[in-house]
Formats: C-alpha cells, sequence, structure tokens
C-alpha cells in the first residue's frame, strides 16, 4: 500500500491534563485514495475535530502519524487547507482580501498580480460570492461567510481538502445549497475531502465513504460505510432511493448502538478495524 | 456653531474635530425633545450644584493668602489669564512691527547693510504654558508608544520573552514619577553635555520621566491583547503558513487594536498627570512650573490661578483622551463597536 495518497496509521493522541495524560485517540487508521469524498461522524466530543486537526498538521500524534503522498505530515500547510467549524475569516478584511491572503500566499512566486486576481475572483465565483466580495465578514450571512472560507480553502488548490461540521450553523435551506455547491466544485475540481459532519442525510448524500467513529474517550474507527450510489446525485431524487435509505439507516444504527454501548468499544474493536484495512477490504458491519 | 461653519472645518485639520460635532449635531436632532432635555439639563444642573456647593465651601475656609477662591474668582483669574496672554500678544506683534520698519529704513538707506533680527523674549503666558507641556507630553508619549508597541507585541507572541520581562515590567510600572526624577535628572546632567544643546536639560528630564512611567500600561495591554488572539485566527496563519510579519500585520495588530488603543489611553492619561509633576520639580516650562511659580508667588490671587489651571489641567486631559477615542475610531476595522 506504499502508492497511497493520503494514509493515517495508528493514530493515537494524548492530551496531558492536570489529572494526568487524556488519551483521545487510540489506533486510527485510515487510507484515503485521491480524489475520495470521506466524510467522519461520531458524537460529540469523540475526537473528530482531533483527527483533522491531527491532518492538518496543527496538532502532533503521540504515536503514530500522517502520510501524504509518501511524505510524513509535521507541520500545518496549504496543501491540507482547513475549513473551520466558525468560517475563520479575518474580520478586518474583505472576502476578496481573505482570500488574497491564501492566494498570495500560495502563488506568490507563480502568478503574477493579475493573474492572483483573477484566480481570486474566481474562487469568488465559484462559490456565488461575487457579488459580495468587497464586503466585510459582519456584512454578510453566515452561509455567505461559509461560502468565503470555502473560496479561500479551494484558492489554495489543496491536495486535501479539511472541513469541520462546515454546515453545521446553517439553516436547512442554505446548508442544501451548500451541499449542492460543494458535490459539484468537487465534481469539478476532484479534490480530496475529509469533511465532520453531525448530519446523516448529509454525509450519505456527499460521501464516498462514512468513517463512524466510537465515543471516547480513546476513539477509534468504528465502522467504515461504503457509499455506492451513483453521481451525481440529485437529494430529491434520492430521497425515495431505497439504497440510500438503506445507507441512512446503518449509519443511524451505528451512532444509536454505540451510544447505548459505549464500553464493547475497546480493544476488540480496533483490532478489527486493523485488520480489515490491512485486508484492503471494508466491512459495512463489523462485529 | 452652525452646521454650515462645520462643514467649513471639513476641509482643514480640524476635520475629526468637525466630524465629531457634526455626529453630535445629528444624534442630537434625531433625540425627542424630551430626550434632549434630561441629556443636557441633567449634567447641567449637577454642575451648577457643583459650584454652589464649592463657593459655599470655599467661603468658610481662610488661609494664609486670604479665602479660598471661589468660583467667581476663578473666572475673574481665568479673564484676566487670558488679558495678559492677549497684550503679551500683542506686545510681540508691535516688536515685530518695529523691527521690520527699521530694519526697512536700514536697508533703504543702504542696500547692503546687514540687518539683524531679534526674537522676541516676553515671558510665556498662561497659554503658552499649556502649549509647551502639550508638546512634552505629546513627544514622550509617542517615544513610550514607540517602545511599548513593539515590546507588547513581542512578549505577546512569545512566552518565552513574556517570562522573561514580566517581572521588570511588574517592578517598574509603580514606581512614582518623584522616585524616577532625581535619577534621571543626574543621568540626564551627567550624559548630555553639549555646547549647544537643542533641547534644554530640564526639558529631557521632565520628558524622560514622562517616558518611564507611561511606557508600561500599553505594553502591558498590548501584551495582553496578543496574547489573546483567538486561536482559530492563529490557526489560519499555520495553514496558510504566513510568514512572521504577515503574521504580525494582517492578524495579530488588527485583533489586539482594542487593547492596545486601551493601553495607550491610559498611558497618555498617566503621561500628562506625571508631567505636571515633572515639571514642577525640573522646573521645565509648562503647566507643573506655573503652578509651581503661583504656589511660590503667592499674592493674593495665586490660589485662584492655581485653581484655573487644575480645570485647564483637567480639561486638557479629557481633550486627549477623547482624541486618542478619535483615534481609535479611525483605525479600528469594527466600526459597530461601542467605544466610549
Ligand atoms: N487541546 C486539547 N487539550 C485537551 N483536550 C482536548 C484538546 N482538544 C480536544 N480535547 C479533548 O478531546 C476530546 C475530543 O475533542 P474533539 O476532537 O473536539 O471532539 P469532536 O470534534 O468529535 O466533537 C474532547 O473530550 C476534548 O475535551
Ligand atoms: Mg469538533
Amino acid at each position: 500500500m506504499s502508492n497511497e495518497h493520503l494514509m493515517l496509521s495508528q493514530v493515537s493522541i494524548e492530551f496531558p491534563t492536570p489529572s494526568g495524560p487524556f488519551k483521545v485517540l487510540d489506533n486510527v487508521n485510515l487510507n484515503i485514495k485521491e480524489g475520495e469524498f470521506v466524510s467522519l461522524i461520531g458524537h460529540s466530543g469523540c475526537g473528530k475535530s482531533t483527527v483533522l486537526n491531527i491532518v492538518a498538521g496543527l496538532y502532533e500524534a503521540t504515536t503514530g502519524g500522517v502520510i501524504l503522498d509518501g511524505k510524513e505530515v509535521t507541520e500545518p500547510g496549504p496543501e491540507r487547507a482547513v475549513v473551520f467549524q466558525n468560517h475563520s475569516l479575518l474580520p478586518w478584511l474583505t472576502a476578496y482580501e481573505n482570500v488574497e491572503l491564501a492566494v498570495k500566499q500560495v502563488f506568490k512566486k507563480t502568478k503574477s498580480k493579475a493573474e492572483m486576481d483573477e484566480w481570486v475572483k474566481h474562487n469568488l465565483e465559484l462559490v456565488h460570492m461575487s457579488h459580495a466580495m468587497h464586503k466585510r465578514p459582519d456584512e454578510i450571512s453566515g452561509g455567505m461567510k461559509q461560502r468565503v472560507g470555502i473560496a479561500r480553502a479551494l484558492a489554495m488548490e489543496p491536495k486535501v481538502l479539511l472541513m469541520d461540521e462546515p454546515f453545521g450553523a446553517l439553516d436547512a435551506l442554505t446548508r442544501a445549497h451548500m451541499q449542492d455547491s460543494l458535490i459539484e466544485i468537487q465534481a469539478r475540481l476532484n479534490n480530496t475531502v475529509i469533511m465532520i459532519t453531525h448530519d446523516v442525510d448529509e454525509a450519505v448524500l456527499l460521501s464516498d465513504r462514512i468513517v463512524m467513529m466510537t465515543n471516547g474517550p480513546a476513539a477509534t474507527i468504528g465502522d467504515i460505510l461504503k457509499v455506492e450510489l451513483p453521481r451525481p446525485r440529485n437529494r430529491v431524487a434520492l430521497a425515495d432511493d431505497a439504497q440510500y435509505n438503506h445507507y441512512r439507516a446503518e449509519v443511524l444504527k451505528f451512532l444509536y448502538e454505540r451510544q447505548h454501548r459505549p464500553e464493547d468499544k475497546t480493544e476488540k474493536k480496533s483490532e478489527a478495524d486493523v485488520t480489515s484495512i490491512a485486508k484492503g477490504k471494508i466491512n459495512v458491519k463489523a462485529a | 456653531m452652525t452646521t454650515d461653519t462645520l462643514k467649513l472645518l471639513g476641509t482643514t485639520p480640524l476635520q475629526w474635530l468637525a466630524n465629531g460635532l457634526m455626529s453630535m449635531l445629528d444624534k442630537i436632532q434625531g433625540i425627542n425633545p424630551q430626550e434632549l432635555i434630561r441629556s443636557i439639563a441633567i449634567p447641567v444642573i449637577a454642575f451648577v450644584l457643583f459650584l454652589v456647593i464649592w463657593g459655599a465651601a470655599a467661603s468658610q475656609v481662610d488661609t494664609s493668602l486670604g479665602k479660598v477662591p471661589g468660583p467667581a474668582k476663578v473666572w475673574e483669574q481665568t479673564m484676566v489669564l487670558v488679558d495678559e496672554h492677549n497684550n503679551e500678544r500683542s506686545r510681540e506683534k508691535r516688536f515685530y512691527e518695529r523691527q521690520e520698519k527699521r530694519n526697512a529704513k536700514k536697508l533703504a538707506a543702504d542696500p547692503d547693510a546687514i540687518v539683524k533680527i531679534r526674537p522676541y523674549t516676553g515671558s510665556p503666558t498662561f497659554f503658552d504654558q499649556i502649549w509647551t507641556s502639550l508638546i512634552t507630553v505629546a513627544s514622550s508619549f509617542l517615544i513610550a508608544s514607540l517602545f511599548a508597541i513593539p515590546i507588547g507585541i513581542i512578549c505577546g507572541l512569545s512566552p518565552i520573552l513574556y517570562k522573561a520581562l514580566n517581572p521588570l515590567i511588574q517592578i517598574f510600572k509603580p514606581v512614582s514619577p518623584l522616585a524616577w526624577l532625581p535619577i534621571v535628572t543626574i543621568i540626564v546632567s551627567a550624559v548630555y553635555v553639549s555646547k549647544d544643546p537643542i533641547f534644554s536639560k530640564s526639558y529631557l528630564t521632565s520628558a524622560i520621566t514622562v517616558t518611564l512611567c507611561c511606557i508600561w500600561p500599553t505594553i502591558i495591554n498590548t501584551t495582553v491583547g496578543v496574547s489573546n488572539i483567538s486561536k482559530d485566527l492563529l490557526n489560519v496563519s499555520q495553514v496558510l503558513r504566513l510568514g512572521w510579519w504577515t503574521k504580525v500585520f494582517k492578524i495579530v495588530i488588527p485583533s489586539s487594536i482594542p487593547m492596545m488603543f486601551a493601553g495607550l489611553r491610559v498611558s497618555l492619561g498617566i503621561g500628562w498627570m506625571v508631567l505636571i509633576a515633572a515639571e514642577m520639580l525640573a522646573q521645565n516650562p509648562g503647566l507643573g512650573k506655573f503652578v509651581w511659580d503661583e504656589f511660590q508667588n503667592g499674592s493674593s490671587n495665586s490660589l485662584a490661578r492655581i485653581m484655573v489651571a487644575v480645570f485647564a489641567i483637567g480639561f486638557v486631559g479629557f481633550m486627549l483622551d477623547r482624541l486618542m477615542l478619535m483615534l481609535q475610531k479611525k483605525v479600528s476595522w469594527d466600526k459597530s463597536a461601542v467605544l466610549r
């Protein structure tokens, strides 16, 4: 498996706390192909953001590590762009300037001034934000801010796009719009995406695979569900699709069962996952 | 003042002040009459009450210089000080007119004559002293800020430097200007030896003392502001791999501007307060020296004149703070924030 695109191998992390080290993740293994869309789903506080931050390079795994295209991840960098949960735009810069800051950083040496300007505008266009590009974050709605956050990440031309509950704070309608835009953009650019979500429908609609995490502490991957729905996917058509509803039910069942039986997610579980990944085969339902 | 004159002012450097007054007028026009009466009447009543109590209390106290002056006496002395200032100015004007005429005559008689232009050397008036004090405090404050802001930013960004410098900052912060002054005086006399000095020693002594006293709040507040920058924004800076300078100018400074200005305002307030004491003791021209001279003078008007100075000091201090507030509004990105 040396030609893997993005590889998390035996990732564990402990945070020091006043009452001793606190193990948040234990032995997380995951291989992701180029252009794949992977969702992370799991109960609040289980360690999803921590996984994402380790891939981003913002946290360092205590043991194990992340390898992207044959190189170990040791620090954050624009090839692993992050769309943060709360957009994290610089409030004193306009939408344009926020994206420009990222573009200048990445393409300083390779693009001319005019090309960079073009590229900033192109990415804002991609998320349908051209009309408000000279507004500051406090002058636009939550959905628009999130769009600018996505434009900023896309503008870096990242190998991997990391998204932490990108649409969590949005109303249902805006969220649906954003999901559609994301499907469209990903189809066009074929980025590798890891997205954290709480929303089962969102996970099924967008993902190639759904990674379901056990409850913490010492959380790990409980199960991986392969979503083999043909693309392009249409949310309205899928609503009555038997396969779609089957996937939904799988995810819900996992979340429901884990919540009620958190104690049996121990060593046995993670071993099962390691072997299933080692065999290069993913069980839809382990244990 | 009418709206028209304010508009005229808008084209001068007084623009900010005018804009401030304009927005005040706008606000007043927007407010309902009852609210207007209340917001004007209450402070006015309070002020009148203050004058009455002051007048009554003052007349009870006898001093070596006569009774403590009441509001009327202080007002009278204010007018005297204004007159003195105007007289001095017209004397100065006449002096220069005479000199010019003399020189013109000389040149008419002999075009090659060397004409002397002597500066007028009258004694500084009360208002000259205010101006001198303002210059001194402005230069000290500027120098203090020039050091304090970078030090604060570096301390906020580097926990190691913070640990190193924090004890020193905490120890020097509470030191009174009266303790600094002798040290500064002696060092200035020892180090600043020049045949043709640009600054007088007393000026340097009081300016340095003020700098030493007003540098700390800006350092401390900037440090706190910088070390409290949102983790999310720092993550952004890491993911983008921003360089140190870009990070400082695009993220650190904008997000710590509110705290920085809180510090700058405290610093300027302290600077102004300390300056009066420093001028008194260093015998540097300015309001402090005016107060000291009046105190030494001990005429029957001295107390009233010192009280005029007290009000002037208070008023100028207040104006300086407003000025900083306007500056803060100008540079702060969050125009919706309520600044007071
Ligand atoms: N920097 C940290 N220091 C200590 N504990 C942390 C830190 N980051 C996360 N945690 C802990 O790790 C657990 C998982 O957090 P997180 O990854 O944010 O969960 P999720 O995103 O799944 O809701 C939580 O119990 C949280 O308290
Ligand atoms: Mg989270």
